[in-house]
């Protein structure tokens, strides 16, 4: 019974993730027959981009994963130092700084005359960094990664059962025990999906690798398809250029996605046990070197945006009604991206959990598989091909040109479904396995289940995978530069018109907003949840 | 509930004038609608003077308004198109998408003869090497000076592939180097910091004082002389000369309104349009203007030479042109 309503909506999300990214790249070929190019796809150039574009990509998502898991179990074991909450919440908050306003905050720390370089300078020393080449690229990745990447794995890692605590306690583990017994398993379990996730957020990079790479050996694949769709306007090279890249990272991501098995879990009565391990001192000093590494990778970062936004125009901007209707439709536009993501999401990770079970018909077992696979496959998918596809898809629709809301509203939420499923996914499988018992034998099913169990089991998952998304969205460019008007602006747009427009002051202020609305958001929601679960 | 109803009739009643004037839409560029842009007061301007209803499109930049036309075909909305620049008529024009002007142009005055039939000019500017005169005492005064110059005193450029100025300066260097073009941008590259994707984020670094140099306008100092009250941003001048941009307008044969159209591209050229350029746009006015241009103008870098390459060279040789830059600056 359960199952039939889980493939009804499951196989509704399927067909809306997979029917809508793949009716964008449907829709660029059909706009590319009829402009032919005789551009060729395999030069010595396109070789070159292909080679610095992965190499940039691992080494980035190298440097972010491997410290990030470091960075999530210190920070699962010190569950009570002061500002923990806001740590977590500032992790969230990359994904919501347009790219270029990252860039510079990075550049105020790390560029020739940033704070690292003049800080050198004042003890008689050489400039230390030279971010521009392949080490900003690297810095500014991680810093949008490494806090992505920390948060994913802490989520895996507070979904460890009280149980398995009480008992490494009664046996005496120690840090070392703990890891190879109770930690790394976890971590494992998730480590392709979060590696994949971050892998093909490098890849997609765009406005980081141009500006902070030096000049034009620094480029990925991405940006020649950017170019292809716009100054050349070669649809056809542009639909090469994404299948070659679809290729390349389609095969090591959907190899990902396989190899990741959900854990086994037992029972359990789902109660906080207070961790054994991490009261030694080497444990203790561990932990607060990573937490104190990463906060200091990305706290400079964070305060360089805030004090140009301090010193900006504050009050002018306030005063603005064209702000305050940026910031509306920013808010509108996140929101219900997030709501929409969560809603394709969910439906996809029970589906998925159904399919994986030892008693699931054939069917269902490919469907399951089919869910898993549908969020990779929003991921490997370039974001320009996306947004492009879906423009020539509107021009098509009559009345399609007034639908630009509703579209950016899609898009995000589409775009975050990978970052939603990372989360939602394990979370539904833990529920699931520990709950689909007991449901049975009470009977509790529909509505009451979702109320009773689900509800209070899922709400802090929800809230997690909720922030990501409308961090996401409150930050997208991709998706409003190409269906926005002057009716339809947000925030990141407006930021880049009066960046555009010599005033740097009136962006700095705008970044500030958008990093404190975000903020707040996720704030309110982590608030709700926390009022609901169970934990 | 009576009442409500005669209130709709009276709604009703009142829109049915409006919707019988005329809609003139316009693709333009983002910066121009907004509201620091010419747009909002041309808006006021031009409704004023022809009784009816002038809708603007802001499209993120030129090369979008063309992608997008050429993506709507005859299904684009417009009447007319506000912002392309130079380097993109040939391409413009030969989609077959517009019709030539016929307006007298006799108002319009550029640095160059203007001949096109098909758009008409409504601003220009000059691209230009601006420096921060705090950190670089001795500007190079000739792009030579700048290839040849000192490798520690940076300088940010725009993509060519992926940004107006960025593809503005290549033509420059074209311009000047001709077959050598390639071999100056190899020494060239030891001086650029990094090529941004766009404007902005150019700019951005050179603000934030990670170079000296950065490629923009020789109207780029006017506007911190006037919106923030320094003197300290200042535009080389170079022996060679500045290269050329000149913004440009243009009737669409699909559109149903073509006599209005052809009124507001006259309009444009007019000193009630003319007289908002310079501290909107920030570019020099194509047309006369009623009151001289501001201050400001007045001490701005004034080209020695204008350098410009013909729009259908451009548009044939842009890929070639491109390709060697490429090569020289991944060495």
């Amino acid at each position: 019974m359960n199952d039939r309503r889980g493939v009804t909506t499951g196989g509704l999300s399927l067909v809306l993730v997979v029917g809508l990214t793949a009716a964008a790249f449907a829709a660029l070929i059909t706009t590319a027959t009829g402009h032919g190019s005789d551009a060729g796809l395999m030069t010595v150039y396109t070789a070159r981009v292909v080679r610095f574009t992965l190499l940039q990509a691992v080494a980035s998502m190298l440097l972010s994963v491997g410290p990030g898991m470091l960075v999530a179990r210190a920070l699962a074991r010190r569950v009570a130092f002061p500002g923990r909450r806001l740590v977590l919440r500032l992790f969230a908050l990359p994904l919501a700084l347009p790219a270029i306003v990252a860039i510079l905050g990075v550049v105020e720390i790390w560029g020739r005359q940033g704070l690292v370089n003049h800080a050198a300078e004042a003890l008689g020393l050489a400039p230390v960094v030279d971010i521009y080449g392949l080490t900003g690229i690297l810095i500014a990745h991680v810093f949008f990664n490494l806090p992505l990447a920390a948060r994913l794995f802490l989520g895996a890692l507070e979904r460890v059962p009280g149980e398995s605590w009480r008992l490494a306690a009664q046996l005496g583990f120690d840090g070392r025990a703990s890891w190879r017994l109770i930690e790394w398993p976890v971590l494992k379990s998730q480590l392709p999906a979060v590696a994949g996730l971050v892998f093909m957020l490098c890849i997609a990079s765009f406005t980081v690798v141009l500006t902070l790479g030096g000049g034009p050996r620094a480029t990925t694949i991405e940006v020649a398809i950017y170019q292809a769709l716009r100054f050349d306007f070669d649809p056809g090279l542009a639909v090469r250029l994404a299948l070659m890249q679809l290729v390349l990272t389609g095969a090591l991501v959907f190899a990902g996605v396989r190899m990741t098995q959900p854990l086994e879990v037992g029972a359990s009565l789902d109660r906080r046990v207070p961790r054994p391990d991490g009261a030694a001192l080497g444990a203790r000093l561990s932990d607060a070197v990573a937490i104190a590494l990463a906060l200091l990778l990305t706290l400079p970062v964070f305060a360089a945006i805030l004090v140009s936004g301090l010193v900006a125009p504050l009050t002018h901007l306030a005063s603005d009604a064209g702000v305050w209707w940026a910031g509306a439709t920013s808010l509108a536009i996140a929101s219900s991206a997030a709501v929409l993501s969560i809603a394709l999401a969910w439906p996809l990770a029970e589906m998925a959990s159904s399919g994986r079970r030892a008693s699931a018909k054939r069917l269902l077992r490919g469907l399951g598989r089919g869910a898993e696979l549908a969020s990779s496959l929003v991921l490997v998918m370039p974001p320009v091909v996306l947004g492009a596809g879906w423009f020539v898809l509107l021009l098509a629709v009559p009345g399609g040109r007034n639908m630009g809301f509703a579209v950016v509203i899609a898009i995000n939420a589409l775009m975050a479904t990978p970052f939603v499923t990372r989360v939602l996914a394990p979370a539904v499988n833990d529920n699931r396995a520990r709950h689909d018992r007991l449901c049975a034998g009470l009977g509790i099913t529909g509505l009451a289940r979702l109320r009773l169990i689900d509800w209070p089991v899922l709400a802090r998952p929800l809230s997690v995978a909720g922030a990501f998304a409308l961090a996401l969205s409150l930050g997208d460019l991709g998706a409003i530069a190409l269906f926005g008007n002057e009716h339809l602006v947000t925030l990141p747009l407006l930021l880049l018109q009066r960046l555009g427009s010599y005033r740097v002051d009136d962006a700095a202020g705008l970044a500030l907003i958008l990093g404190g609305l975000c903020m707040a958001i996720m704030t309110l929601a982590e608030q709700a949840a926390r009022r609901d679960s169970v934990h | 509930m009576r009442k409500l109803s005669l209130f709709l009739i009276l709604i009703a009643l009142m829109s049915l004038p409006a919707r019988a004037t005329e809609t003139l839409t316009i693709y333009t560029y983002d910066s121009f609608v907004a509201d620091w842009g010419p747009g909002p007061k041309v808006k006021q301007a031009f409704e004023a003077e022809c009784g009816c209803k002038v809708q603007f499109v802001g499209i993120t930049d030129g090369v979008a308004i063309l992608n997008r036309l050429k993506l709507e075909g005859a299904k684009a909305t417009a009447d007319l198109v506000l912002g392309l620049d130079q380097n993109l008529i040939a391409e413009a024009e030969s989609t077959g998408l517009f019709v030539p002007n016929g307006i007298d142009t006799s108002n319009i005055k550029l640095p160059i003869a203007w001949t096109d039939k098909v758009f008409v000019p409504y601003d220009y500017g000059d691209f230009a090497v601006v420096y921060d005169s705090d950190k670089m005492k001795t500007p190079p005064a000739s792009l030579d000076e700048l290839v040849n110059g000192d490798p520690a005193q940076k300088i940010v450029l725009e993509d060519p592939r992926t940004s107006t100025p960025g593809l503005g300066f290549l033509l420059w260097m074209k311009a000047v180097y001709g077959d050598k073009a390639g071999d100056a941008w190899r020494k060239l590259s030891k001086r650029v910091l990094t090529v941004t994707p766009g404007w902005s984020e150019a700019y951005g670094l050179f603000t934030k004082g990670e170079a000296p140099m950065v490629l923009s306008y020789t109207t780029s100092p006017a506007y911190h002389v006037m919106e923030e009250k320094t003197d300290r941003y200042k535009a080389a001048s170079f022996k060679e000369g500045e290269y050329l941009q000149v913004e440009v307008a243009g009737l669409l044969a699909s559109s149903q309104h073509k006599d209005l159209a052809r009124k507001f591209l006259s309009f444009m050229t007019g000193p009630t349009f003319q007289d908002l350029i310079p501290t909107t746009n920030w570019m020099f006015p194509a047309g006369k203007t009623s009151k001289p241009l501001p201050d400001a103008f007045q001490h701005l870098v004034k080209p020695t030479v204008t350098l410009m390459l013909a729009p259908e060279e451009v548009a044939k040789n842009r890929k070639a042109w491109i390709a060697e830059w490429l090569d020289a600056m991944s060495k």
